[in-house]
């Protein structure tokens, strides 16, 4: 294809006069004039110097051309295009009226039509945006097209992002690999070069090459292939445990807090999963508040929400211990009715309240949008909900082990007798102890509103998985509680490729019915005395 | 000895029971079909099928303080037999719609021509007659039950742990009947059913026939359970509530006794649900929620745990709440259900039969208690 070729030594030449005089460069008087001068041949010359002008309207102009909406006057050379609401200057946009009555369309044959395909594949390559830049590589790359080897090669040469330029490099070498007149060698060099693009799409690539092939350009490209499955494989099992360490985090966090109700103090809190609802609602509300108050403050709307989740479901816990459960001590089955009772209580109250449709709860700008490792993209949310579970659960720690608080309520689930004896008041450090597992769900909550529907039926959904994962974990130890949530978060990821979300999960179910018969104290038991008491 | 136990061997409150569940079950069905509509005594054929629920619900409840009330069990997953006996119930009767269906598919039941099947899946198989249904309302819930309980009872699963396993349970059966290709209709479940053994499910013949099954099903069951209360093995299952170590030591193998006790009590539970279904007339994956098991558990615990008369009590007067509740203040029936698990557990831990019990027995001692001081003047 000769025309192309001249098409690309022109382009080149422009291309490098665009890097030495870009202020001359820019100038697309003498395209517009060639425009003017109504024969093919200059108009075919004028598409490729607009192409390569760099002029912020030669897109738009090779567009209206493609169109059929270019328009020159017969007059006085002037060219312009045809908009829906009358005519514009070609050159600056700027709406000319009255409408010149000797206007005529700038006529396009086969000829021009085919430098007007490259031209806009050059216009996209090169344009501005790097979005739009990486789009068109993609697309050059999945069509292969042979006509847009030279223009890859321009934008190769002028490209300084790494990764558009990868993406360009891909899109050469795929067209190179599928060119039958290029040496082998090139095309086995093509063939590592697409392998470094490393997707599904590469594969497809390196395998859909024609029988007739050589051999070995044939053996590279498998090879190729090959490594770029090992390479996917990987890729994927990174992700499944990605997501899987997310799911964890978010089942630690909604576990934590009955990891303290029901794991230290042995209360079945079937409530549980309600105070991480009246955390998330609390989210609600605050952010309402702010959102009519002081719409300035939006960003600090989950810090503001934070503690105060946790004194309402704190409150709400101490409440419900001193008022229904200090009479059910040592009655296990009776406070799990109870408390059942209680949660559908709290969800009526909350739907009476707030109704019964999902409440909308807003992320602040930190946490939405994504970051990328590789094919990955993990949206911040889920990243900070990751940090956040950790440092709830490390807080929970801390306090248990090294504050006076935590020193009491450690005594008194392990010898209540005895700390009595020594003068602490062990029913109100019950209240309290019940208080601080249910405020740590109310900061669930909070976290838990930015992934999930904040309506009456939030806790629900948390509340088997919950005393699944204490159980899973092991009753009274809170590593466990972390251990279990990100084994079942990562087992859960794992199955779902092969057996689907809903079979997934019910795997897991199963899963845990039979480990809990081998088991039946979980992953780390309590030895010794205080297990049966 | 069969006669010995009838009349000996009952308590006079199940005697009572079970005459007045029978009595119920043959003049409401007459009260029905006899009297003209006008008559001030009729009742209506809804309320015929309401009642005929609250039979079932009754026989579940009855199979839950079977094993709760005397064995120490807390099953948060009966709900799970229940379903399993209706759905082996609901397959029969899909397969009886035959041609009647939307598309007309002589074979296949309408939600699997929607999904594009082209066969029957082989557990559809066979129930197509009645017989074998039957045979499969008694097996699959008895055999869930009897594989669940050999591996937790062995394992010594018990208290709370054994009620969270029996809630996962339930739900993984919940999430897996949700699914289209389990092939038992997704979570529309199985509906529009319109034959049983010939008879239109509509009419109120067959309504009024289904009432008198479920009466003498509860009936039944309530024999049944008074027979196992008062055996030897009811005595050991008593042992093993209250002290489950000593039972062992002394020789007792309790995981044998908990899987037998577990068993029958899930077949109950199945057969309840199958007369269930053609009742209500639909059968889906929301009758495996764990919120339904759990709301069974409050019934006994209403009625009395460890009564027997007290679960049928429990299981109607709290359904006929629901129903008075949910027709004419619905907002207010969570919050009444609510407080009446909170209230049943701080003030009525035997609940209604077992309060009137013990207020009885207090008073029969303080009557015995005080004539004793006149014969020493």
């Amino acid at each position: 294809m000769p025309i192309i070729r001249r098409l690309a030594r022109a382009l080149g030449l422009i291309l490098v006069l665009f890097y030495a005089l870009p202020a001359a460069a820019q100038d697309i008087s003498g395209a517009l004039a060639k425009l003017a001068a109504d024969s093919y041949a200059d108009t075919a010359a004028a598409v490729v110097d607009l192409a390569g002008s760099g002029h912020p309207r030669a897109a738009v102009i090779v567009a209206a051309l493609q169109d059929g909406r270019l328009e020159f006057d017969r007059a006085s050379k002037a060219v312009v295009l045809r908009t829906a609401s009358g005519v514009v200057d070609a050159a600056t946009g700027a709406a000319i009226a009255p409408v010149p009555g000797s206007l005529s369309p700038v006529r396009v044959n086969n000829r021009v039509r085919t430098a007007l395909a490259a031209a806009m594949g050059a216009l996209t390559l090169m344009s501005p945006d790097p979005a739009k830049r990486r789009e068109a590589a993609d697309a050059v790359f999945k069509s292969r097209d042979q006509a847009a080897l030279p223009t890859l090669e321009a934008a190769i040469a002028k490209e300084a992002d790494g990764r558009i330029r990868a993406a360009l490099q891909a899109a050469r070498a795929a067209v190179i690999l599928t060119r039958p007149d290029a040496s082998d060698d090139a095309r086995v060099d093509a063939a590592g070069s697409i392998r470094e693009r490393g997707d599904q799409d590469a594969v497809a690539l390196l395998r859909s090459l024609p029988s007739d092939t050589p051999k070995r350009v044939r053996d590279a490209a498998e090879t190729a292939a090959k490594a770029v499955e090992t390479d996917l494989a990987l890729w994927s099992s990174a992700q499944n445990a990605l997501y899987g360490v997310s799911l964890g985090s978010v089942l630690l966090l909604a576990a934590i807090g009955l990891a303290i109700t029901f794991g230290v103090m042995g209360i079945i809190n079937m409530a549980h999963g309600e105070m991480v609802m009246l955390g998330a609602y609390t989210t609600f509300v605050v952010q309402e508040l702010i959102r009519t108050r002081m719409p300035g403050l939006f960003d600090w709307s989950l810090a503001i929400a934070l503690p105060l989740a946790f004194l309402v479901s704190g409150g709400v816990g101490v409440l419900i211990e001193r008022t229904i459960i200090r009479f059910l001590y040592g009655r296990p089955l009776e406070t799990l009715l109870a408390t059942w009772g209680l949660s559908l209580i709290l969800q009526q109250a909350v739907r009476t309240v707030f109704g019964a449709n999902n409440r909308e709860v807003g992320a602040p700008s930190f946490m939405s949008g994504s970051i990328e490792f590789g094919p990955l993209a993990i949206t911040w949310g889920r990243l900070w909900i990751v940090v956040f579970a950790l440092a709830v659960f490390l807080g929970l720690i801390l306090v248990l082990k090294k504050t006076p608080a935590g020193l009491q309520m450690r005594a008194v689930t392990q010898n209540r007798a005895m700390a009595s004896a020594m003068g602490i008041r062990t029913p109100f450090v019950d209240a309290l102890t019940f208080g601080l597992g249910c405020g740590i769900a109310g900061i669930a909550g909070v976290a838990l509103s930015q992934i999930d529907n904040v309506s009456p039926n939030l806790g629900q959904s948390y509340i088997i998985d919950s005393f699944m994962v204490v159980v899973f974990g092991g009753v009274g130890n809170l590593w466990g509680t972390l251990v279990g949530a990100l084994t079942l978060g990562v087992v859960n990821k794992f199955l779902e490729p092969f057996a689907g979300a809903v079979l997934g999960k019910i795997l897991v179910l199963v899963f845990i019915i039979l480990f809990i018969q081998k088991r039946p104290r979980g992953l780390f038991a309590l030895k010794g005395r205080a297990v049966d008491a | 000895m069969i006669g010995h136990f009838l009349f000996r061997g009952l308590d006079r409150g199940v005697v009572v029971a079970l005459t007045v569940i029978l009595a119920i079950g043959v003049l409401v069905p007459a009260a029905n079909l006899l009297l003209p509509p006008g008559h001030p005594l009729h009742v209506p054929t809804y309320l015929v099928t309401l009642f005929g629920k609250y039979a079932t619900y009754a026989t579940l409840a009855l199979a839950l303080d079977l094993v709760w009330g005397y064995c120490g069990i807390l099953s948060l997953g009966h709900g799970a037999f229940f379903a399993l006996g209706g759905y082996a119930m609901g397959m029969y009767l899909m397969r009886q719609i035959g041609s009647r269906g939307v598309y007309g598919n002589p074979l296949l039941p309408d939600f699997m021509v929607f999904l594009n099947w082209k066969e029957l899946p082989w557990y559809w198989l066979g129930f197509d007659r009645f017989g074998f249904a039957a045979l499969m309302v008694v097996l699959v819930p008895g055999l869930l039950a009897f594989v669940f309980g050999w591996f937790a009872f062995r394992s010594r699963v018990t208290g709370v742990y054994l009620s969270i396993i029996t809630q996962a349970l339930t739900y993984a059966l919940l999430l897996a009947f949700f699914r289209n290709d389990m092939g038992f209709g997704g979570n529309n479940g199985l509906t529009d059913f319109k034959d049983i053994v010939g008879f239109p499910v509509q009419a109120a013949g067959t309504r009024a026939a289904l009432f008198f099954l479920s009466c003498l099903l509860v009936a039944a069951s309530l024999l049944l359970a008074a027979g196992i209360v008062k055996s030897k093995f009811g005595k050991v299952l008593i042992a093993i509530r209250d002290a489950e170590s000593r039972t062992r030591f002394i020789g007792y193998r309790v995981a044998t006794y908990k899987t037998v006790v577990f068993t029958v009590s899930g077949v109950l539970a199945g057969l309840a649900g199958a007369l269930y279904v053609p009742q209500v007339g639909i059968i889906n994956p929301s009758e495996f929620a764990p919120a339904n098991s759990i709301e069974a558990v409050i019934w006994v615990a209403v009625g009395g745990r460890g009564t027997l008369t007290g679960a049928i009590v429990g299981a109607v007067a709290v359904n006929w709440g629901k129903t008075w509740f949910t027709g004419a203040l619905p907002e207010f029936w969570l919050f009444a259900l609510g407080g009446l698990f909170v209230v049943v557990t701080l003030f009525l831990p035997k609940g209604i039969v077992g309060t009137i019990a013990e207020i009885r027995a207090k008073r029969t001692a303080a009557a015995a208690a005080a004539p004793k001081p006149a014969p020493a003047e």
